[in-house]
């Protein structure tokens, strides 16, 4: 009979309960979306920051250790080298996808129309075919995007090009197609402006050529100073700080958590242990800037989630609330006739938690919908939606609908049947 | 035996006396008519013998027990088991049918049985309009499926307020023939009624007055 009762009131009053769905619909929409977002936000926004350089910078260990012993300034007295053919293990750590890009580095003096200049060879866009049969595409481009750079697109295998500095092409009066005569301690060998750049730093005054090009004018054959890194990471907390400070100081769970994600400090960590020889040093500024932005926007999102949830907690108190007073005399009669506040207390809340369902089915759907009209306005990009939303959709919904029903089940437990049988 | 004892029942509300030393005593299988105008008390006494209110003072023996000092789920169960109720506004649920009204009585009290429930509802005459919606039936109608609802559950005593208040005169002596076929059964009935001509068919009618009992009557 509960059951029918139910279906009875579910398919005759499916008008009066319209309003309670459609407003648990919209509640559930707006966190769904907020909440689809808040999860996909650290990737998004890690993907926007990618766009501001590298947050990783690995060093010779011996060069790293030197240089924070004696607080060199000058390279040079310290220089040591990393392997070139070391580099593809970057892409061989257990957080390998979430290395985007790297670029190695390495610099040199050469001697141009008789002044001083500092020529850097690294990859622009380098091919590389992994041990572990993955292939990708990295260099110094992709990692330096705010570059403005004037003449076509710079190759590797383009040993006769050289980028220009803005400052060090008007110094020397360069504009793109001019020849420029190099000089080292060994070699001389004469280049194609193939690019103008201007970065607004230092390295305006430099000259950018193909890794190859450096390493002979060098006599470094197959070796790199420094290579810079682009990861997503997963922002700083007290257990990264921590692990930052001292791996070793961490118990056995705190360790297989920090290590199995991907704080700037466990990549740091794995790369290091692939690669002995090598310091790798996290640039702070821009894991902290990550991490802060990811948690603002992310509590951005959950405030705005609380806040729909709170909104729909309310309308549905009213509507319910209008609702059990609307049927203040059916309920007096199911009393007058016997039943218990619990039963029809669980009467009413099966009701109610059926139609919250339903709106909760509909608005999540929408709400998908909705997440990723915020993906393509705010990041351009597809929002993944995550299956965690689903419990969470679910609990929301029963959360919401119970609390929301709480002042109209009280007013229902205090009605008396001869309140409302004989009103004539 | 005696079904009902309402012994020295008041009913206060502040300085309001509803009820005022109410005495009566109703035997099993006898039919009772309380008459008397409005705010006479009718309805409060209604409530307190079909459980539904507790007096002020006084005690209430029902079916031998002394339902004053019970709680008020112990007096849910004694209406559930013991009163059958007929509404003047019939009050039946809006969104379940003839059938599944007179059901419900049977879901609160024990056991569905859809078939009993049919009976009923043929012994009001309404077994073609089991499936028809409160809307769709006439206020007479409304009223059968009422006093189906009230009989499904073979209670020892039978409350109707004002039974045929909202019905036309056919209307009326259809009920009442009902209420007679249930008295001539042996149920004992207690008709609230404003109406002389209902409360003729009582065997007593006690009127009320202010609260108090200002007559008995034996038809």
């Amino acid at each position: 009979m509960f059951r029918r009762m139910l279906l009875s009131v579910l398919v005759r009053q499916k008008k009066k309960l319209f309003l309670i769905a459609l407003t648990v619909a919209l509640g559930v929409s707006l966190a769904t979306a907020m909440l689809n977002v808040m999860f996909d936000v650290g990737d998004k926004v890690n993907q926007e920051l990618k766009a501001y350089g590298a947050n990783l910078n690995i060093v010779p260990k011996g060069a790293a250790l030197v240089n924070e012993l004696y607080q060199l300034d000058d390279k040079q007295d310290a220089i040591q080298y990393i392997k070139q053919d070391d580099l593809v293990k970057i892409k061989m750590i257990f957080w390998a996808y979430n290395i985007v890009d790297f670029a190695p580095y390495l610099t040199t003096q050469v001697m141009v129309n008789g002044k001083p200049v500092t020529l850097v060879g690294t990859w622009f866009n380098k091919h590389l075919t992994i041990p572990t049969g993955d292939e990708v595409d990295t260099g110094m481009l992709a990692m330096k995007s705010w570059w403005s750079i004037e003449g076509n697109t710079m190759k590797d295998d383009n040993l006769q090009g050289v980028m220009v500095g803005e400052a060090i092409a008007k110094q020397l009066n360069l504009k793109l197609g001019d020849s420029i005569e190099l000089t080292s301690s060994t070699q001389k060998i004469t280049l194609t402006v193939n690019n103008i750049f201007h970065s607004g730093g230092v390295e305006d005054n430099e000259l950018y050529v193909s890794l190859p090009v450096a390493q002979n004018l060098a006599n470094k054959v197959g070796l790199v100073e420094r290579v810079e890194v682009s990861a997503l990471t997963t922002p700083e907390n007290d257990l990264a700080r921590k692990a930052a400070q001292d791996p070793n100081s961490l118990s056995r769970t705190e360790w297989d958590t920090w290590y199995c994600t991907a704080y700037i400090s466990s990549i740091a960590y794995q790369l290091e242990e692939l690669m002995p020889d090598v310091r790798v040093k996290a640039i702070m500024q821009v894991a902290e800037s990550e991490g802060s932005i990811l948690q603002k926007t992310q509590l951005l999102m959950l405030l705005l989630t609380i806040l729909s949830l709170i909104c729909s907690a309310l309308a549905i108190s009213n509507l319910v609330t209008a609702n059990v007073i609307e049927r203040s005399t059916e309920i007096g009669l199911l009393k007058a006739l016997g039943a218990t506040n619990t039963s029809v207390a669980m009467l009413i809340l099966t009701e109610i938690l059926i139609i919250a369902l339903l709106g909760g089915i509909v608005g999540y759907f929408i709400g998908l919908g909705f997440a990723q009209i915020i993906g393509q306005t705010v990041f351009g990009s597809f929002v993944e939606p995550k299956m965690i939303i689903v419990p969470l959709v679910l609990i929301m919904v029963s959360l919401i609908t119970l609390l929301g029903s709480m002042p109209a089940l009280r007013i229902m437990m205090f009605l008396r049947p001869t309140d409302v049988l004989h009103g004539r | 035996m005696n079904m009902l004892e309402v012994n020295n029942v008041s009913k206060i509300y502040g300085s309001l006396h509803a009820l005022s030393e109410v005495n009566l005593t109703v035997e099993e299988g006898k039919w009772l008519s309380i008459m008397g105008p409005s705010g006479s008390g009718k309805t409060t006494l209604m409530n307190i013998i079909g459980c539904m209110d507790k007096p002020s003072l006084g005690s209430v023996i029902l079916d031998g027990q002394d339902i004053t000092q019970l709680s008020l789920p112990q007096l849910t169960e004694i209406r559930r088991d013991k009163i059958g109720l007929i509404f003047q506004q019939f009050h039946l649920v809006s969104y379940l049918t003839a059938l599944e009204n007179v059901m419900v009585a049977q879901y609160y009290h024990s056991m569905v049985d859809e078939k009993e429930a049919l009976l009923a509802l043929e012994r009001v005459g309404l077994a073609a309009r089991a499936k028809h919606l409160p809307r769709q039936l006439s206020g007479g109608e409304q009223q059968r499926v009422c006093i189906a609802r009230a009989l499904i559950n073979y209670p020892k005593l039978i409350l109707a307020d004002e039974p045929t208040g909202n019905l036309d005169e056919s209307n009326e002596a259809m009920v009442m023939n009902l209420l007679h076929q249930l008295h001539a059964e042996g149920s004992t009935i207690i008709v609230v009624t404003h109406s002389p001509e209902v409360s003729k068919h009582a065997q007593t009618t006690v009127v009320l007055e202010h609260g108090k009992v200002a007559s008995i009557i034996n038809n």
